[in-house]
């Protein structure tokens, strides 16, 4: 008999076998009924080629071979407010700039400026100043949610970012193409896990979160680079479930665009590609929620105003965030544009930043997820008091 | 370190922390002298015959550039080639590892080849891993240092990861001609992942100069090797550090390595990374410190820091700490059963449990601590996987035997009585595997 790990874990609770708790929460525990998606970009997205400040006349004579043509041109970018437009490949996402469900903050960037990718994501996820902390800022968010964030947070792909990381246990779920052991197997080794402060509490989120996906995903195959829109799906249906958990991360890759980066076709526009599909398949695997539903898109920070001398764009410092969602008060860019002139830039070579990515953040958990405003700088973002949250993100 | 009474736990301590664990006979064969096995692997060896016959990177780099320029049919001959190649190399690399006499050296390779990463993050990598390991990080690994940084910076598939192959100096003659220019992607993971460390002292100009210097250094066409252009340099003295380097094309890329490895925070970078790898996620920091200064004292010599590491009291703490990387595990696995796992069986492991060889996610390297191995799902797929496996040799092993020659003392009594009470040999040999003791190294 095959029996669901679902079942395999209240059995096991009731037995008093496992003192970890079970992932999957009951209904009266869901501190809120929002749902954020937070999409992170490692790797450094060109704020530059994906939200195209068109209009600036010192964009075109800056940005060389890498420019767009302006609105109604052949390849041109897709207008946003006269001074701003998106990349072509992302006309699924104008379309939601339409209905006011997109929103972009130009020239944001996190507190870091020494441009170490991996400094800089260490920092976007702690939420931190300084690199080496062990705790992301979302984890910290999700304990001071009604119930204590369990059995809210989720990771799509086999580990957990850092920032999901800290005290609250938080799920994660990739596809497999291995046969589900017996409930009895899996019995057998958390008990052999009972001690392990590593593996038993790891074992315990990854079997509540297993089956949920099973239970609604089928069979589904493993496929390459499907992979990633499998993830988006069932990332999708699992918030959907008003049982389920509330707030999902996941992570897209191909953004450091040193070489070939390109401008209508090319490196960006390939990874600008996959970004707005899997913002669609979340769009489309969420539409009953989509109301409640806010996705977040960060990168660790921006890219050189120039080309560098092979086609693409080195590390720079401000870039740009995106927001989307039934949720959203959109249909705005947002951010103090601070100018591509060379004496605007930031040491000479990079957006200059204007707006703390941790303004934006405040406002996600706030506005959105309702955590309160002491907890926040309390607990989530200490080092950002004096950082003013952004105003009106969100649908009243 | 005196150990005066060496114990079985210290020998199976000693296999799974300096190599893959215990396969058979191998407890035996190191109880009376658990660091002494660790210490008499720290003298070069012949390579092994299989990559002593392996076709090496030239050939293959030439390959790529000619399958660049294919179309239709032959561009799809080209990467199937490719292709086929990276499994071969992959499944070899874990099979000399799973056997080897000597898996402390195999655990060298493996840990400096991933401090120095190349990755099929850039597809065309996927073919050179292996010989990249084999020719730039291998024969270094109890030499210098400084000259393994050199040979790994400047090895031609490195060039081509990190973009330096297609850098070009912008003053140089072929700057002055071409709208091409300088790429800084090699200069600053040179001083931040291979070099000084990114809180090591330098500054964004430093970086720039450091990516001067090693404007030229790009293919060999005809060759597929590294070589050196002096159309592409950039001329002129270079400030590194606040050290002058002065005009000397082809020397100014070494000049710099060795001024980078002796700067003080290399010592500090390279010893915290050996001692979170073969101690702890967060090693005690006088451990750090001896490494540190063992670095400094040798001027890098690797033997000597690497004796360094084996006699310090922390290395053999006890329980271990670490917790084995699915690659670790998987050639563990080899290890212990000792037995013959298809080559297809063997690479569908790797892809399954997330770390396929010479893939990791970024110039970083593969992470190495538990929190980034040990994610729910990641756990979930370990355990799936070691029953599939005892699924299908359970029942040709003594699972209670191979308790004995695999973890010997490190098997507790709970594991032993799970084992004892399993229903079949399959799901016993499943809990062996995931258990907390064999997850461990």
């Amino acid at each position: 008999m095959m029996l669901h790990r679902r079942h395999f874990i209240a059995t096991a609770s009731a037995t008093g076998l496992l003192s970890a708790t079970a992932p999957r929460l009951s209904l009266a525990a869901a501190g809120t009924d929002r749902r954020l998606v937070l999409i992170v970009l490692r790797g450094a997205m060109d704020g530059l080629g994906a939200v195209i400040p068109y209009a600036d006349p010192d964009y075109r004579p800056a940005r060389g071979a890498l420019a767009l043509a302006e609105p109604g041109q052949e390849g041109g970018v897709l207008d946003l407010d006269g001074r701003f437009g998106l990349h072509p490949v992302l006309a699924p996402l104008h379309e939601w700039w339409g209905k006011k469900q997109l929103l972009a903050v130009h020239a944001i960037a996190t507190p870091y400026r020494d441009r170490s990718h991996f400094d800089a994501q260490d920092l976007l996820d702690t939420g931190g100043i300084r690199a080496g902390d062990d705790s992301g800022w979302l984890n910290r968010a999700l304990a001071r949610l009604d119930g204590g964030g369990k059995g809210l947070g989720l990771s799509l792909g086999q580990g957990v970012p850092l920032v999901l990381r800290g005290s609250v246990p938080v799920a994660s779920w990739a596809p497999s193409p291995l046969p589900e052991p017996t409930m009895d197997f899996m019995d057998r080794v958390a008990g052999l896990y009972r001690n392990d402060p590593v593996l038993g509490p790891a074992l315990m989120a990854g079997l509540g979160v297993a089956d949920m996906a099973n239970g609604m995903d089928g069979n589904k195959k493993r496929d390459g680079g499907k992979d990633r829109l499998i993830l988006a799906e069932t990332a999708g249906r699992m918030l959907s479930d008003p049982a389920g958990p509330r707030i999902a991360s996941l992570e897209l890759s191909g953004w450091d665009t040193h070489v070939g980066q390109g401008a209508i076709q090319g490196r960006l526009a390939n990874a600008l590609g996959q970004l707005a599909e899997t913002m669609m398949t979340l769009r489309v695997s969420m539409s009953d929620v989509w109301g409640q539903t806010l996705i977040a898109v960060v990168t660790e920070f921006g890219r050189t105003i120039r080309p560098n001398g092979t086609g693409g764009t080195d590390h720079g410092t401000a870039g740009v965030a995106l927001l989307a969602g039934g949720a959203l008060n959109g249909g705005r860019v947002l951010g103090e544009w601070p100018g591509l002139r060379d004496d605007k830039l930031y040491e000479g070579r990079d957006l200059a930043p204007t707006t703390d990515m941790r303004a934006l953040l405040k406002a996600v958990l706030a506005g959105h997820l309702g955590v309160p405003a002491a907890d926040i700088d309390r607990f989530v973002f200490p080092d950002a008091k004096s950082v003013p949250a952004l105003p009106e993100l969100v649908r009243a | 370190m005196v150990i005066s009474a060496a114990t079985g736990t210290q020998a199976a301590h000693a296999l799974s922390r300096f190599g893959f664990g215990a396969g058979p006979g191998d407890l035996d064969q190191i109880k009376s002298d658990p660091q002494g096995w660790a210490l008499d692997q720290l003298t070069p060896r012949a390579l092994p015959t299989e990559l002593a016959n392996h076709s090496g990177s030239a050939p293959r780099i030439f390959d790529m550039l000619v399958a660049r320029k294919a179309k239709g049919e032959a561009e799809e001959r080209a990467k199937k080639q490719a292709r086929e190649r990276y499994r071969t190399d992959i499944v070899l690399r874990t099979r000399l590892a799973a056997s080897s006499v000597v898996p402390f050296q195999e655990r060298l390779v493996q840990f400096w080849s991933n401090h120095f990463t190349v990755s099929t993050q850039r597809p065309v990598i996927a073919p050179l891993g292996l010989a990249y390991e084999t020719e730039a990080i291998r024969p270094h690994i109890l030499g210098t240092f400084r000259d393994m940084a050199r040979a790994a910076i400047l090895h031609p598939a490195m060039l081509i990861y990190l973009d330096n192959a297609q850098s070009i100096g912008p003053d140089s003659k072929t700057g002055q001609k071409r709208d091409r220019g300088l790429n800084e992607n090699l200069g600053r993971e040179a001083l931040e992942l291979h070099l000084l460390g990114v809180d090591g002292g330098y500054h964004q100009d430093d970086v720039r100069a450091m990516a001067l210097i090693l404007t030229g250094w790009t293919l060999d066409e005809e060759r597929g090797t590294a070589s050196f252009n002096p159309r592409r340099h950039q001329p002129g003295e270079k400030v590194l550090l606040g050290q002058r380097i002065p005009e000397s094309g082809i020397s100014e890329a070494a000049a710099a390595i060795d001024l980078l490895c002796a700067y003080p925070t290399t010592a500090t970078h390279v010893a915290r990374k050996l001692a979170r790898h073969f101690i702890a996620d967060d090693p005690p920091p006088a451990a750090v410190a001896t490494l540190a200064k063992s670095f400094r004292d040798s001027h890098g010599d690797l033997a000597e820091v690497t004796r360094a590491l084996v006699r310090m009291d922390a290395t053999w703490a006890q329980p271990l700490a670490k917790m084995r990387s699915p690659n670790d595990f998987i050639t563990a696995t080899l290890r212990a059963t000792a037995l013959d796992v298809p080559d297809d069986r063997l690479v569908n492991a790797m892809r399954l449990l997330g770390q396929m060889p010479f893939a990791a996610p970024s110039p970083a390297g593969w992470p190495d601590r538990a929190a980034d191995w040990t994610g729910p799902d990641a756990i979930l797929r370990r355990i799936d996987w070691s029953l599939a496996f005892g699924q299908r040799v359970g029942a040709t092993l003594d699972v209670r035997r191979f308790i004995d020659t695999s973890l010997g003392d490190l098997a507790d009594d709970g594991l032993r009585q799970a084992v004892a009470r399993a229903p079949s040999p399959a799901e016993a040999l499943g809990l062996v595997l995931s258990s907390p003791a064999f997850q461990r190294r």
